[in-house]
């Protein structure tokens, strides 16, 4: 029947599960899952679905944390499954939830189209500052103007931050670390000229200002990108922007 | 059953599909494009390629040896003339995606990085870190938000094609979320569904890599060609079979055996020196990286490990400041999942499958057999890879011929009219049916898990890096027996909302029929070319009756029939394949070959 894995540990594995046809609300629900010390949570669920309920439902791809798909609350804390191991949880016992501030779908997978949205508006592509043809070659970018924004480049849209930040928890309208991130990975590109038309979103109503600095975002990020940063940058900007508008005849806007 | 009218539906949103979908809408902002994908674009395999993209910018390089390299590797089972093709435009698709944002790693002049791969004459890899994949994924994907006129179906899971009046006209397709099922009417359809390397038990690839778009096409009566070709990639972890990219070898590292040795000299590589020479030891094609691990493994000069034998790649000689710059993922992976801090202490790696080098039989132009279906990507075979693929080709073939299918299929697609709506609504209606049936089959008894569980470990077993007769019959009388269980296979979940039990049974009898066409086309191939490897007496390469490429066709519940088609020749006759010194002397009398062609229109 179920493989054979593990050395004889067992791990209890708590799964939030909510089905929206048949139950009235989420319920916690156990299921004892042997392992060994190379496993992820991510393989923990995956042993679950194979061999002990079908019925379970999650999303996950690479297994190596980089697609972000299988962002989930693991002990509370927003972490991406496939990095994080059932042994390091001594007790014997992990729970496991639908990543927070997020509506629930089912079971461990969020509605995200509220990310996807928001992405969508802030303009997430080059806008030339000076038009170049492909038989000019690429633009000159040296190593050092590469590093300003490369940090932010890397986000993999997991959202974990989005569940760490109590503020996008109160109001979704916020834009949100992930997103902040990656307005200020283009804002910040060498080759692009449209940081004016993204600023109006970062120093709008659900922009920047929203951000009560607490920092769990970037705790939590798994690729190191650093929202906090990104939003922080943007707040000091938009801020300039603000009061620049009382006197230049076209805005602050850069 | 919702419909949608489309004039382009593109299936799968990795780098081929979205280039698919940018190069369509830009060909005819007025074309309506259907973009769907099982997961959100940036969930999409092409996220972990990691070492690089292949595109020929150095002076002392030329598009002839971009060319020379790839056929040699492949080789001599390529199709030349779109290699040809291909070597011209890498090129112009790195430069389009640098300006689309992609953050190429950069010289201090500002001018793009290029780093040295395996099988390759000359450095010509374009690379952002090791996350290649996921840049010019995500640059692709932010970039296709420009356009208005593509309409994406996220998360919507592909079930069939809609084959009317001897052409695809659309397809049918199930919102996961909430099992509403649309056909997507269109007058070309675009599979660009990625590779099939989950059908194989230790592999790197994420599990959305199941073969869709080939069994789609492939039931449809299109051919697979050149499916026995199954890549190992040489260094990959032990257990879950992530990958550490070639660059790890390209920026200098070593691989060694037990004894600490560069075994790598003992199997025509050599010699060893201490920096890496291109084509050369640990630079050396895949495929022949992965058979020298299996020898070692059967001289007994592997390492043991809790997963099987490995061997170590050994990074320790490059210091943690270049590896945390130029390498940086591979030592997370390396630090998070294996303890193994790399500055510190070597890595150990073994072979895991990692491309499907066949894949939909298409012509230089994207475009299958079947009118108004095209193919790109991975689950195609255009015909640039042969018999084993070079790291940093496949990166490079997503944005080249993604942008050739994009723009073939627009045009075909405005030179046809759309079909009766009504007709392709009941066929789609069928599909449904047919779907649906696998959740509303109580009496199911075979659990999938174990199912899979099978055909994978027999994939291994019958197809891996050697190969012989008896095992790979083993095989194919085991998917035999596996496709008659899997009528009887058994779907636990029932309900309508993110359903992924049923999703995971429609996959599995996707990636049943895919394995049938590899094994069976390995066993067919009575000789040795590239990654296919016998050790049964069919040792050898055999051009008199083995240059060809295989096509298997499907035969409904039976095995598929094999067939065979030519091989383009156009620049490089089929030549000694050698590496190191023997590669290189090799090298020099082809050079001063007299009548030596191919060369002018490609300098």
């Amino acid at each position: 029947m179920a493989e054979t894995t593990g050395n004889g540990k067992v791990v209890r594995i708590e799964v939030l599960r909510y089905r929206p046809e048949q139950d009235e609300e989420p319920f916690l629900q156990g299921y004892d899952v042997p392992f060994t010390d190379d496993m992820s949570v991510l393989q923990g669920l995956q042993y679950i679905k194979d061999w002990l309920d079908g019925t379970l439902s999650f999303r996950w791809s690479c297994r190596m944390a980089i697609c972000g798909s299988c962002g989930m609350m693991i002990d509370g804390e927003p972490r991406l499954a496939c990095k994080t191991f059932l042994r390091d949880f001594p007790a014997g016992t992990v729970r496991v939830e639908a990543l927070a501030h997020f509506p629930i779908e089912r079971d461990l997978v969020i509605r995200m189209d509220d990310f996807l949205a928001k992405l969508e508006r802030i303009k997430p592509y080059i806008i030339p500052k000076e038009a170049r043809t492909l038989a000019q070659g690429e633009y000159l970018q040296t190593p050092a103007e590469l590093d300003v924004y490369e940090q932010f480049s890397s986000c993999i849209n997991c959202l974990l931050c989005y569940a760490a930040c109590p503020q996008y928890g109160l109001n979704p309208e916020f834009v949100g670390p992930g997103i902040m991130a990656l307005l200020h990975r283009y804002n910040a590109d060498s080759r692009d000229g449209a940081a004016a038309e993204r600023m109006e979103i970062a120093g709008s109503e659900a922009g920047v200002f929203n951000c009560t600095a607490v920092g769990y975002c970037s705790e939590v990020c798994p690729k190191h990108v650093d929202p906090a940063n990104a939003v922080n940058q943007n707040k000091t900007r938009a801020a300039g922007d603000y009061f620049l508008r009382f006197i230049t005849p076209k805005g602050g806007a850069r | 059953m919702d419909a949608w009218k489309a004039d382009v539906a593109i299936v799968g949103a990795g780098g081929a599909g979205l280039r698919a979908a940018i190069a369509a809408a830009e060909s005819d902002p007025s074309l309506k494009i259907a973009l769907v994908s099982k997961v959100y674009p940036m969930r999409s395999h092409t996220v972990a390629a990691e070492g690089g993209s292949a595109g020929v910018v150095q002076a002392h390089d030329s598009l002839e040896h971009h060319f020379h390299d790839t056929v040699a590797g492949g080789d001599w089972l390529c199709e030349q003339d779109v290699v040809e093709d291909f070597v011209a435009r890498c090129t112009e698709e790195m430069v389009q995606l640098e300006h689309w944002g992609c953050p190429w790693s950069r010289k201090e002049d500002g001018h793009i990085n290029v780093r040295a791969f395996g099988g390759m004459k000359i450095e010509r890899t374009w690379f952002a870190a090791d996350k290649t994949g996921f840049h010019m994924l995500h640059t692709l994907f932010q970039t296709s938000i420009k356009y208005p006129s593509i309409r994406r179906f996220d998360e919507h899971f592909c079930l069939d094609l809609i084959v009317e009046d001897g052409r695809v006209q659309g397809v049918v397709v199930v919102d996961i979320a909430s099992r509403r099922f649309t056909l997507i009417q269109a007058n070309a359809v675009i599979l660009a569904t990625g590779g099939a390397g989950r059908v194989f038990r230790e592999n790197t690839n994420g599990g959305i890599v199941t073969g869709d778009g080939m069994a789609l096409a492939y039931r449809h009566g299109v051919p697979l060609r050149d499916m026995e070709f199954v890549q190992y990639h040489p260094t990959c972890m032990p257990g879950t079979g992530l990958l550490f990219t070639e660059a790890c070898r390209g920026e200098g590292g070593f691989l060694l055996n037990r004894d600490g040795y560069r075994y790598l000299q003992d199997y025509g590589l050599g010699p060893a020196e201490p920096t890496p020479r291109n084509k050369a030891m640990e630079l050396g094609p895949r495929d022949r990286l992965s058979q020298a691990f299996w020898y070692e493994q059967q001289k007994g000069r592997t390492i043991d490990g809790p997963h099987g034998p490995v061997v170590h790649l050994d990074l320790r000689h490059l210091g943690e400041a270049k590896l945390r710059e130029r390498l940086p993922q591979i030592y997370e992976l390396a630090e998070e999942f294996l303890g193994v801090d790399p500055a510190k202490t070597p890595i150990p790696v073994r072979p895991a499958v990692h491309y499907t080098m066949g894949g939909i039989l298409v012509d230089g132009r994207c475009a299958a057999p079947l009118p108004g279906l095209y193919a790109a990507g991975e689950c195609s075979s255009v015909g640039i890879h042969g018999a084993n693929r070079l790291g940093s080709n496949s990166l490079a073939e997503l944005c080249v011929f993604g942008k050739t299918a994009g723009a073939e299929a627009a045009a075909f697609a405005k030179s046809v009219a759309h079909g009766p709506a009504d007709v392709l609504l009941k066929q789609a209606a069928a599909s449904q049916q047919r779907a649906l049936e696998l959740v509303t089959n109580a009496s199911g008894t075979e659990r999938i898990a174990t199912l899979r569980k099978e055909m994978a470990q027999s994939m291994e077993d019958g197809c891996g890096i050697y190969r012989e007769a008896r095992s790979m019959q083993a095989t194919c009388d085991k998917l035999a027996e596996l496709r008659e269980r899997y009528r009887r296979v058994r779907v636990e979940d029932t309900s309508s909302v993110w359903n992924t039990d049923w999703l995971l049974a429609i996959e599995l009898g996707y990636q049943l029929e895919v394995a049938q066409a590899m094994a069976w086309s390995a066993l067919e191939r009575r000789e040795s070319r590239g990654a296919h490897q016998r050790l049964d007496g069919f040792g050898e390469r055999d051009d008199a009756n083995f240059l060809r490429h295989s096509l298997a066709y499907h035969a409904g519940a039976d095995a598929p029939r094999i067939g065979y088609g030519d091989v383009k020749i156009t620049g490089s006759p089929p030549g000694t394949r050698a590496y190191g010194a023997a590669g290189e002397r090799a090298e020099q009398e082809r050079a001063a070959l007299p009548g030596r062609t191919g060369e002018a229109n490609r300098g």
